[in-house]
């Protein structure tokens, strides 16, 4: 009998030997003569599992992990073809805790089958949601994707059904579909795993973008730092351009739709919508002034869907199952499921995907099971680099649009990091100014100045001079900051830098202050 | 930005020489192409040394201990951020997130990923870079 391993090829497994851990099983089958196949596989989200090697056996997947190279032979001659018990035997994955307590919808292959295998896709429902998308056209497409209620997934939580309609309503001519695939947050990594782990998704819900406004090219803008993405997405666009998923008349209909991958070149600014597409016409990412707006002006200056990757690959699901499936679950005006990443000094990091609403404490405490030092949990900051820092007190913000902005907040691409009780919550708010200093674009002057201006003022409140005038300059230059920058860069820096300042401010020299009434 | 990534992948840097080349042939301003080439980290302006370390300094490596980290790797390598050892063997340089962010700290080294990385991961790193 053939026997099929996975190991997964995603950049974290990776990171931690699963290219070493499959060629050791690969030579373990053919030291013992044994007919097989390692498949790579994307990854399961339990990165603390990884590798998390998983064997197909007549009772179903059983998996195994965190494996080393080293354990390979041991687990080979304990029976793991026949799914035998062993120290790293975990059983069922979908039963771990961890696993089953998520609703994945727009993350239910990843993990599950061969990324870049087009059969694959197809075997588990893919290209579903194109084909209906075709059969009831651009129109109720676009309806449909707006009745789900999806909202802008790279963390502005716009509504995606009206950016699809205003790119809808412009005059027929060329129009481009660009997906921002500029992971720079800290934090994160759902898109990365998208990317790696079912690339197909994400190029179907292109396409179906493409069908739905109109638009006949797609570029998926993706940041340079993640190498195993890239060759996975143009593996995959290759195999559905082969099979006619991609070009003129896609999956034989009247539509024609074909995308590119274009690589960014490590400028965190490039994540803003408006800089991605200055660089994606090759020049400096300079931020442009809204507006007008990339739906009527984007893309070498043509309406433009601008959607990040975890938006656009949300959209397959709804069109195969319905806008009701999908607006079903979540809270408030926050519909459907958020990919919430789980990293930082975290016990048991990882990809969880929930329906909004599930409260910052619970995944910190119950989900994430607190800090790998074991020490206590200090501080949490949601929402990348230009996310606030929420203190214990907080842990009871339901994970919403809204309710984290009432706490001055914000959710972004639902990136949660772990800060344990060592960290010093002035040197990262001096992080955040050096951050947003390094990465500044240079186009408005309250984040060029002001951040540089924010590390020295810093530099001096660390270093105890005059405390509480330089404080006051804190907090008035986060003001300009905030309300004064072109772009989220300037803009919400002072999100982390305030933040830490309200609720910690014990480490900025100053006394304990009672927290504000709610 | 495509031709830049190729000047890049065949030299290991981009050639102030290639500036007025591409200039001409995408039929720009030479101080286009510069201002494009500038802007962006990843573009070397000088070659980099045998061995490219580039070591995550974002939150989430920091909230794994990276403050340390980095600086143990430092003292490893004999070499500052940003900089080419003096005898060629390694550039340092420090990057802002790998999307490795529940395996930190992390680092790439010569464009292979390593995660969790502790005592022996850096003396390892070390040997590679003395190789």
């Amino acid at each position: 009998m053939s026997v099929v391993i996975y190991v997964p090829c995603d950049a974290a497994a990776v990171a931690v030997g699963a290219d070493r851990v499959a060629k050791a099983f690969v030579d373990g089958l053919a030291r013992r003569g044994v007919e097989g196949r390692v498949v790579r596989n994307g990854s399961r989200g339990m990165v603390w599992l990884e590798p998390l090697v998983e064997v197909v056996t007549p009772a179903g997947r059983v998996g195994y992990g965190p494996v080393k190279p080293k354990d390979v032979e041991a687990l080979l001659d304990g029976g793991l073809l026949d799914g035998a018990g062993h120290d790293l035997r975990l059983g069922d994955v979908e039963k771990i805790p961890f696993f089953a307590k998520q609703e994945r919808f727009t993350f239910k292959r990843v993990g599950v089958t061969d990324p870049v295998s087009l059969d694959d896709y197809l075997a588990h429902g893919g290209y579903k949601g194109l084909e209906r998308a075709i059969a009831i056209g651009p129109a109720d497409t676009v309806e449909e994707v707006f009745n789900s209620g999806l909202r802008g997934r790279g963390g502005a939580g716009f509504p995606t059904g009206i950016k699809w309609r205003t790119v809808a309503a412009c005059a027929p001519g060329k129009k481009y579909v660009v997906c921002n695939a500029d992971e720079g947050d800290s934090g994160t990594f759902a898109d990365r795993m998208i990317m790696e782990g079912d690339p197909f998704q994400l190029i179907e819900g292109m396409t179906i973008a493409g069908v739905a406004v109109g638009a006949d090219m797609g570029y998926v803008y993706c940041r340079s730092e993640y190498p195993h993405a890239i060759a996975a997405m143009n593996k995959a666009i290759e195999a559905a351009r082969k099979a006619g998923y991609l070009g003129s008349r896609v999956a034989g209909s009247d539509y024609d739709f074909d995308m590119q991958v274009r690589v960014g070149a490590g400028a965190y600014v490039c994540g803003e919508e408006t800089s991605l597409l200055e660089s994606l016409e090759g020049r400096r990412g300079l931020v442009r002034a809204k507006p007008p707006l990339p739906a009527h002006k984007g893309l070498f200056g043509k309406p433009t869907v601008i959607n990040n990757v975890l938006s656009l690959a949300a959209v397959p699901f709804i069109m195969s199952e319905g806008a009701k499936a999908y607006a079903d679950v979540g809270f408030g005006r926050s519909r459907g499921t958020m990919p919430i990443q789980l990293a930082g000094n975290v016990k048991y990091g990882g990809l969880y995907e929930i329906a909004f609403g599930v409260t910052l404490g619970e995944l910190v405490e119950d989900v994430a099971g607190g800090t790998f030092t074991g020490r206590d949990v200090r501080a949490v900051q949601v929402g990348g680099p230009l996310g606030a820092y929420f203190p214990r007190s907080l842990f009871d913000t339901p994970f919403d649009y809204e309710a984290f902005a009432k706490r001055d907040g914000l959710i972004g691409h639902g990136g949660v990091v772990i800060f344990d009780d060592t960290v010093d919550m002035a040197k990262q708010a001096r992080f955040a100014m050096e951050f947003c200093s390094v990465e500044s674009c240079g186009k408005c002057t309250p984040c060029r100045i002001g951040s540089t201006r924010g590390v020295e003022v810093m530099d001096r409140i660390i270093a105890g001079v005059e405390r509480e005038k330089n404080l006051a300059i804190l907090e008035d230059l986060s003001h300009t900051m905030k309300l004064g920058s072109l772009c989220a860069l300037g803009g919400f820096t002072p999100y982390p830098v305030m933040s830490a300042l309200t609720h910690f401010p014990e480490d900025f020299g100053r006394g304990s202050m009672p927290l504000a009434a709610e | 930005m495509p031709i830049l990534h190729a000047m890049q992948e065949t030299f290991g840097y981009v050639p102030q020489d290639a500036v007025p080349l591409i200039a001409d042939a995408m039929n720009l301003s030479r101080a286009e192409v510069h201002g494009t080439f500038t802007f962006y980290h990843d573009f070397r302006h000088e070659p980099a040394g045998r061995h490219i370390v580039k070591v995550c300094v974002a939150e989430a490596c920091q909230a794994a201990g990276a403050r340390v980290t980095t600086d143990k790797i430092a003292k490893a390598l004999d070499c500052a951020y940003g900089e080419t050892r003096p005898d060629g063997q390694v550039t340092l340089e420090p990057i802002y997130c790998l999307g490795l962010c529940a395996c930190g700290p992390s680092a790439m080294v010569n464009g292979r990923l390593v995660g969790l990385i502790d005592d022996e991961a850096i003396d390892e790193i070390a040997a590679e870079v003395r190789s």
